[in-house]
């Protein structure tokens, strides 16, 4: 045994304080305030994540209203891409909701539309949102949908049947690999969520000032002209 | 375990106040290290107790005993405490006993914090264990709490899970925070950091890595708790959300919180091999940079435990090679520990026998684990008995076995007083027999295509099911015969000398047996001889 | 976990797997015994995939690294543990550093992993190549049952079909024997053909689940806002087991996957006949029947899903499962008594089997409910009753 083992025959108070006894509340404060910081980095993981997201393809998730030039479409009529649409409705979600088509096959590079029908079989006022999901997820970039009904909530009145078109265009830049890609749309019931008198008043005011709300023609298998109707 | 300390103790010093106000108020390191190890003990028995119900049941197929819904308590509240309340305070537990005897401090860096940090855990498990007698019961939803399961169907006790959630969180925290101060400031003087014990410099990176991850849970379950009384959607794809961002944000919390259930034991390890090898420890350079890797690496692999999820190929490669490298720094770990053995002079006590098998069924557990980074291969392993037996060959004789082992080998600085060595051994061949029974089967059931979290299964794997509860209950009752050779040694083991172990060495040893209530009041002189490296 | 439909020693080695496991003894022999199913029993399945073979060698090559190392770790410990003992009167070596051996063992596995890499990353490319398919299917999630939907261009030509686990409840309370594919058998299994590129979309309706065939090797999460894609290209016919391999709540264990390869002339035929029998089904909820037609049907569905608790005579097992003969419910308002058919009675044995069964089925059970035994109410159920009920709900 050492002398390091002395007995310890002196009271508390006239043992000299550690040498960097007083170092402690600075280090504390360095290790609360990474605390804070990494309790905020959890929360900025969510804008984070969305932005992977959206680099990446992650999930398949789709990007938001593709801006495009119509001049500069140029179909590439050498690549066929089967496009597939998967629709449901979640589970406690009422409305029935399903694509007119149940694939398509389009050129990379063109404009095509199609149209998807829902309605509203209670008789009551609901909110509806579709969420979009893409796969092969390195195809999702690739996908542009210049309109779209899952960019916001759709509001039935009961026993309300509408046609909500979604056009999109397959960038002439989709990996060679990717012949086939397949949409899907889950539509929840965001009913509770949602303030009903607004988005009641919105949609009166949009269909008046746009009044695209019928049903696009899609019967026709050639490419939708971007300056066609709608 | 230090009761038997005051009766030892030296009248000129502040000795512990008498009853229980001693144990509700003290700031003492060796106090709060006792009750952290007990109450982590009796976590242990409870997440032990849950674990057999489980195995009961699975002892053949069909329901027998408890169903479905019970089931998924069972094994999402074993998770819970055996993750939270039994291997992390034990190590806490530890880390107060021994850290500032290790580093020559009379004390923890903040004792009134330190009494805070333990007082919240027993508030924060009475409060989980309640869930389970409230109308709808408890957490049943994993110990992963994958949304929307945990939010959207979750039972209405979820609220009161997410509130004992964040109190762990709150006392790791604390913990974390006292053990850095400790480490940085108080050390003897010449206790350099390149001579600290390797349990010192693994508990250093240990809290670092949860106060960087804890703060990430604790904001995981805000959001949770916001999803589900305050209508935002974090998780909830309806409103904008994506549930598989609540995988994202808890393996990055997850990944980390692996390794701080294992470097403690790494430095346990790291200490009893060369006392019974009675040569220094090979490599402690090494050691330390390849724990340093471990905690680095810990932070990029994260997504392994989502290779079924859906992800771009680019990220399954990334986090495939990623945690592929992790096994080099635990290769060097491991490689260390034989060549400490090697040309040694061994002799094989209680706390040797659980270091080796630590350094064996680890290295078991690593095997699978790096199987398990194979993504392909991992397709067919994920989510099936196969992850279960590699997580518990990394928990049960990783960290569980390191924990026994130090409680072995320091117990008797501790209260000074010797186990006895054939009860000590009959105790690891009984555990080390009824760890391998209970988990070797798994592999093989997992393989053949056992799904974790079931309550039944096909007849195709009720004999090694069968093996596998034999094995549980074997290891289970072990575990209280463990309990009695403690009380024995406590209330009649024969005293124990100062040095306790021929081989051993470091600061702890060069005081007294039992260390009195306060020790190093004033620094020590660190010399080669105290101090091995 | 795998039955060809030729094969004899499957069914042998499942008959035995049931009559096994009385005690540790008897497991542990018979294993040895029935020797076809040694490997199955305790290794990962070869599988009837190319990518399930590749899988497969990947998983075994890696385990033989595992091995080798292992092998030479433990062998130079345990011989150190034999020999470097103080009761051999070893003195101890001093030594506790040498950078060549340091640097040898932190690079040589650095190759070792690559060489692990190569291969590893290979086929998960291939697994990744999932265009050029011949068909797609629908994989859903549902607590606790899986549905499929064979997808096409012309929303006509689609249909699909729920998938239950078809163990009696008998089975797993331990009141009658176990079946020779407890808990892996269902009511309608999916069909594929072989030799044909499928692709599986694979997404859930509520909570996360995940869709795993081993003999496919593909297994992927079902997650509800989010597709996945699997492909497989099956070689050999046969019966293909899994199970739901995410926790998904109560009856997680019970939602199992069959999977019938089929050669690919019979699936077509299969393929076109189920086509028109869902369209006449489709149609069914839209017709209206004579009271004789819906207590034929009706009585047919009873006794296949209400019989087993409620008993053909309608008395039930008081007071678990109660009698329909003279209930309140049974003779009360109509649109109560469907309601409970749809949506069971939570905290009951009572199941909700709106989407286990099509309106045109319950509603025929309910007129029969009401109209069988004892009872004798005026009205006639008719399956829009049951569809007008399902829409007002939401």
């Amino acid at each position: 045994m050492t002398d390091a083992q002395a007995p310890v025959d002196e009271s508390m108070t006239t043992t000299p304080l550690p040498p960097a006894h007083n170092a402690h509340g600075a280090l504390v404060k360095k290790l609360s305030a990474l605390v804070v910081g990494m309790f905020a980095f959890g929360f900025a993981l969510v804008p984070l994540y969305d932005l992977l997201c959206d680099i990446t393809g992650l999930n398949g998730k789709t990007g938001g209203k593709y801006e495009y030039d119509a001049a500069a479409l140029m179909p590439d009529k050498s690549r066929l891409i089967q496009v597939s649409f998967v629709t449901n409705a979640n589970e406690g979600m009422p409305w029935s909701f399903e694509s007119e088509k149940g694939g398509v096959r389009v050129h990379p590079g063109e404009l095509k539309a199609v149209n998807f029908i829902v309605r509203n079989p209670t008789d009551k006022v609901m909110v509806g949102q579709a969420v979009p999901s893409l796969v092969p997820f390195n195809a999702a970039q690739y996908f542009h949908k210049t309109e779209c009904f899952c960019f916001e909530s759709q509001i039935l009145q009961p026993g309300e049947e509408m046609v909500m078109p979604m056009r999109f265009i397959v960038d002439r830049d989709l990996p060679k690999n990717v012949q086939s890609i397949s949409l899907s749309y889950a539509l929840y019931d965001i009913t509770e969520r949602s303030d009903i008198a607004l988005l009641s008043k919105e949609l009166v005011e949009s269909r008046a000032a746009a009044n695209t709300n019928s049903k696009i023609d899609t019967n026709d298998s050639t490419a939708l002209e971007p300056s066609g109707n709608g | 375990m230090s009761a038997v300390i005051e009766e030892h103790h030296d009248d000129h010093d502040h000795g512990p106040a008498k009853g229980l106000a001693r144990w509700l108020f003290t700031t003492n390191h060796k106090d709060i290290g006792t009750m952290y190890l007990w109450f982590s003990f009796l976590m242990f028995l409870i997440g032990g107790t849950m674990a057999l119900i489980i195995r009961a049941e699975l002892f053949q197929p069909g329901l027998q005993f408890v169903q479905p819904e019970f089931f998924n308590q069972m094994t999402t509240n074993h998770g819970l405490i055996m993750v939270f309340g039994a291997i992390m305070p034990a190590f806490v537990g530890l880390a107060n006993w021994l850290i500032p005897m290790m580093v020559g401090a009379p004390d923890m860096a903040l004792p009134r914090m330190n009494n805070l940090s333990f007082w919240i855990l027993p508030f924060a498990f009475g409060l989980l264990i309640s869930t389970l007698f409230m109308e709808g019961g408890g957490p049943n939803f994993g110990w992963t709490f994958y949304a929307p399961l945990s939010t959207t169907y979750a039972p209405d006790t979820v609220t009161f899970f997410i509130f004992g959630v964040h109190m762990m969180g709150a006392s790791s925290i604390m913990g974390s925070i006292n053990i850095i101060a400790t480490i940085l400031n108080m050390r003897a003087p010449g206790m350099t950091f390149m001579r600290m014990p390797l349990f010192v410099w693994t508990w250093l990176i240990t809290a670092y890595l949860l106060i960087a991850v804890m703060p990430v849970l604790a904001g995981a379950v805000t959001m949770m708790l916001f999803d589900i009384h305050f209508g935002t959607s974090f998780f909830s794809a309806a409103g904008g959300g994506d549930p598989v961002m609540f995988q994202h944000i808890f393996w990055f919390f997850g990944h980390p919180e692996v390794y701080i259930m294992i470097l403690p034991a790494f430095g346990i390890v790291s200490a009893i091999i060369p006392t019974f090898a009675r040569k220094p420890l090979f490599g402690y350079d090494s050691m330390v940079y390849a724990t340093a890797s471990i905690a680095f690496l810990s932070f990029i692999v994260w997504a392994h435990h989502m290779f079924t999820v859906g992800m771009p190929l680019a990220g399954q490669l990334f986090f495939m090679y990623s945690t592929m490298l992790i096994a080099v720094p635990t290769g060097v770990k491991v490689f260390n520990w034989v060549a400490t053995m090697w040309k040694g002079s061994m002799t094989f006590e209680t706390p040797m026998l659980f270091a080796i098998a630590f350094v064996i069924l680890f290295t078991m557990g690593g095997f699978s684990g790096l199987m398990l980074a194979i993504t392909p291969a991992d397709y067919q392993y994920h989510d099936t008995y196969f992850v279960v037996a590699h997580f518990h060959y990394v928990l049960v004789p990783g960290a569980l076995f390191s924990i026994i082992a130090a409680v072995y080998y320091w117990l008797p600085k501790w209260c000074g007083r010797m186990y006895d060595e054939t009860l000590g051994k009959t105790h690891f061949w009984l555990s080390f027999i009824g760890v391998n029974v209970t988990f070797f089967p798994q592999h093989f059931s997992g393989l053949a295509g056992m799904p974790r979290r079931i309550p039944d299964y096909a007849l195709a794997f009720a004999d090694f099911n069968m093996i596998s509860s034999v094995g549980a209950f074997i290891f289970g009752f072990s575990q209280l015969f463990f309990l009695y050779v403690l009380i024995k040694t406590i209330t009649s083991g024969r005293p124990a000398t100062a040095q306790v172990w021929d081989g051993a060495k470091g600061l702890e040893w060069t005081i007294a047996s039992p260390a009195p209530y306060h020790s190093f009041t004033t620094p020590p002189v660190v010399t080669l001889e105290n101090n091995p490296h | 976990m795998r039955a060809k439909n030729s094969s004899s020693a499957s069914a042998n080695r499942t008959t035995a797997a049931s009559t096994l496991g009385q005690t540790l003894l008897g497991a542990l022999l018979a294993v040895g015994v029935s020797a076809p199913s040694w490997a199955d029993r305790f290794n990962m399945p070869v599988g009837v995939t190319d990518i399930s073979r590749q899988v497969y060698d990947l998983h075994m090559l890696i385990f033989y690294i595992c091995c080798v190392i292992g092998g030479g770790v433990f062998g130079v410990m345990i011989w150190s543990m034999l020999h470097h003992r103080k009761s051999h009167g070893v003195e101890p070596a001093t030594w506790h550093e040498s950078t060549k051996v340091e640097l040898a063992w932190t690079i040589i596995p650095v190759f070792i992993l690559i060489g692990m890499a190569v291969p590893a990353t290979k086929v998960l490319v291939q697994m990744y190549d999932t265009g050029g398919e011949d068909m797609a299917i629908e994989v859903r999630g549902y607590q606790w049952k899986w549905e499929y939907k064979y997808l096409d261009d012309d929303r006509n030509k689609a249909f699909g079909f729920m998938s239950n686990l078809s163990t009696p409840q008998d089975e797993i309370q331990e009141v009658t024997a176990k079946g020779e594919h407890y808990l892996l058998e269902v009511d309608e299994p999916l069909r594929i053909p072989v030799n044909r590129k499928v692709r599986f979309l694979v997404t859930s309706n509520d909570v996360i689940h995940a869709w795993w065939v081993p003999d496919f090797g593909i297994k992927r999460d079902a997650v509800p806002g989010m597709m996945n894609d699997l492909w497989a290209i099956v070689e050999e016919p046969g019966i293909y087991r899994g199970q739901c391999t995410e926790l998904c709540g109560k009856d997680h264990g019970f939602m199992p996957i069959v999977v019938e390869a089929m050669p690919e002339d019979e699936y077509d035929a299969w393929y076109e006949s189920r086509k028109i029998l869902a369209k006449e089904q489709e149609k069914l909820a839209s017709m209206n029947f004579t009271h004789e037609e819906l207590m034929e049907q009706g009585a047919e569905v009873y006794s296949k899903y209400c019989a087993s608790c409620h008993q053909e005579n309608g008395k039930g097992i008081p007071p678990v499962f109660p009698a329909l003969d003279g209930s309140a419910i049974a003779t009360g308002p109509v649109d109560d008594h469907i309601g409970i058919i749809l949506n069971g009675k939570p905290g009951s044995a009572m199941q909700a089997f709106s989407s286990q069964l099509r309106p045109d089925e319950i509603g025929a059970v309910t007129h029969y409910e009401r109209h069988a035994w004892g009872n004798n109410t005026d009205d006639i159920v008719q399956p829009i009753d049951v569809v007008n009920l399902m829409n007002k709900e939401g």
